[in-house]
């Protein structure tokens, strides 16, 4: 199985500087809107946000709507712990999320584009605005009638939820939606909506700049092209670096390691932690047809050295969690307070280390019964913790 | 009419007198008076013909909103899993040392707040803490004295 995996390859098309943004937007609003989906399709570019939603079948949905207004948005609410690539995107490329965004408009029909952006990033409002009005001037030279403006946040990790993020914008607390009705029918406004992550937008640029072959040559199975990842922790060279995706984990932490890494935070907080046995036989990408793990992850890679307790990762996992959980529905509400108190008392003997089974049941009850993403996820974590580092929990 | 409302009224003008005015106008109002108190809530559910609550659980909803008082600088310690192993702590109690005041609190002379936050998105920098809005990397506790001694410098 591991023959499957790709070897580390280090790619370089998201930040790679060009002056092609006028010509490429000028070309593909020329082009028919079917051939432009057809081109993002067989690209097979997934969401890079961490949920892998085809994108080329996100546009078409919402394309196919009949609606009097549709909305194109750029999901900016970077907020999961580890991951800062979109910044960098922003700061260092941000025609290219604009054009996209462009583009996507002129093929769903939408004339109005709204970047959300974290308040942590409020230094990026202004540079990013400068860009918008070189980019909105432009337009209008064109005759493309499509807008741009930024919405700020205001500092809540679960507004990165595309329908919180609405609820946000449309001046409310930022609690997620019943899913469906879906975006692409009932999204921001309840109004068609396409909302793509920061780096998808990027990647969208690329294809159709260079064509979906090119993309889809990257990568394995179901996992094609290229992806950010932004990587912390115990690495001697922690930062942003564009690889293809499928790798191994055992390569990755060659590469990144520190040479005494003892696990690895796929995924961030919502994610899963990847103790050293496993390695071999994880790689990174969307679940397909290879033996093994397969692991999605918005970008986010944290490596902890055999320094760090796997008991203070979850600690402080959980309390992250329970302060992020809008409060909303109750097994994560309620679920995040109990799993963060229960590994307390476990840790100080007050319950017995049997309990930690318990806390594992109540973790998965979350999963299934969570209403959104975010109480759903912590089982990722918890559970990959608990069971590879029980004795942690308990001594 | 004093100040906080005739603040309230040109955020209004600028951003309109929507539901989804509202996030825009709170912000505004957090970056002239620091942080969102009562009064400055109901005015703002007058000026939008909102109910009280609406403009409260909005506001109380959102960590960058304060409804408590604070000072005219806001420093946020990221808490977050990279910057606690990358020494957190040593931060805050740079801070603490410094300024004399815990977590939650604010100086006598209303200058600074202290409050810890979630990810704040520089974990390769860290650790990390934004004040108001200026962001700051990579900090020791040397780092950390420096530009706080900046930030004494300027004006009230």
């Amino acid at each position: 199985m591991i023959e499957q995996h790709l070897l580390l390859k280090r790619v370089d098309f998201i930040f790679v500087q060009d002056t092609d943004w006028e010509k490429i937007l000028q070309k593909s609003i020329q082009r028919p809107k079917q051939e432009l989906i057809n081109e993002l399709i067989s690209s097979e570019l997934k969401g890079r946000g961490g949920a892998g939603f085809p994108t080329g079948l996100k546009w078409k949905l919402t394309s196919e709507v009949e609606s009097d207004e549709k909305y194109v948005i750029c999901n900016a609410d970077e907020g999961e712990p580890g991951t800062f690539k979109d910044r960098e995107i922003l700061t260092r490329v941000p025609y290219k999320v604009l054009t996209a965004m462009a583009v996507c408009g002129f093929i769903v029909g939408a004339k109005n584009g709204i970047i959300y952006l974290r308040g942590e990033y409020k230094f990026l409002e202004k540079p990013l605005n400068e860009a918008i009005n070189e980019f909105s001037y432009f337009c209008k030279k064109i005759n493309l009638d499509f807008t741009v403006k930024i919405f700020m946040g205001s500092g809540a990790y679960i507004c990165g939820e595309e329908t919180a993020l609405f609820e946000s914008l449309e001046g409310k607390r930022g609690e997620p939606r019943n899913k469906p009705p879906y975006p692409s029918i009932s999204g921001y406004r309840k109004k068609p909506t396409v909302i793509n992550n920061v780096e998808t937008l990027a990647h969208t640029y690329t294809i159709f700049k260079y064509g979906a072959k090119k993309f889809y040559d990257l990568g394995v199975q179901y996992s094609r092209g290229s992806k950010l990842f932004s990587i912390s922790g115990d690495t001697p060279k922690p930062g942003i670096y564009e690889l293809e995706l499928g790798m191994s984990l055992s390569d990755f932490v060659d590469e990144f390691g520190d040479g005494d890494t003892k696990a690895v935070q796929v995924g961030g907080a919502s994610g899963f932690l990847v103790p050293r046995k496993k390695f071999h036989e994880t790689a990174i990408g969307y679940q397909g047809k290879l033996v093994g793990i397969s692991l999605p992850t918005g970008g986010s890679m944290m490596l902890f050295n055999s320094s760090r307790s796997m008991y203070n990762l979850l600690d402080n996992y959980l309390e992250f969690f329970r302060e992020e959980s809008c409060g909303q529905c109750t097994p994560c509400r309620i679920g995040c307070q109990q799993l963060l108190a229960g590994i307390k008392a476990v840790k100080k003997g007050e319950r017995p280390a049997p309990y930690l089974n318990k806390l594992l049941k109540l973790s998965e009850t979350m999963q299934f019964t969570a209403k959104c993403g975010l109480g759903q996820s912590v089982a990722n974590s918890f559970a990959s913790i608990v069971e590879n580092f029980r004795e942690e929990m308990i001594y | 009419m004093d100040s906080l409302h005739r603040r309230i009224v040109a955020l209004a003008d600028l951003h309109g007198r929507t539901r989804e005015s509202l996030l825009p106008i709170l912000q505004g109002v957090v970056e002239h008076e620091n942080y969102l108190s009562q009064k400055s809530m109901v005015e703002i559910s007058k000026e939008l013909d909102l109910p009280a609550a609406e403009v409260f659980g909005t506001a109380t909803f959102y960590s960058f909103l304060e409804h408590r008082k604070m000072g005219k600088f806001t420093i946020r310690v990221c808490k977050t899993i990279s910057c606690s192993m990358k020494g957190k702590n040593q931060i805050l109690l740079a801070i603490k040392e410094m300024l004399k005041i815990d977590i939650g609190q604010t100086t006598p002379d209303g200058r600074f707040s202290l409050v810890e936050t979630n990810c704040l998105g520089w974990c390769h920098k860290a650790p990390a803490m934004v004040i108001n809005h200026e962001v700051f990397t990579e900090l020791t506790p040397e780092k950390v004295r420096e530009i706080l001694g900046e930030y004494l410098k300027k004006e009230l």
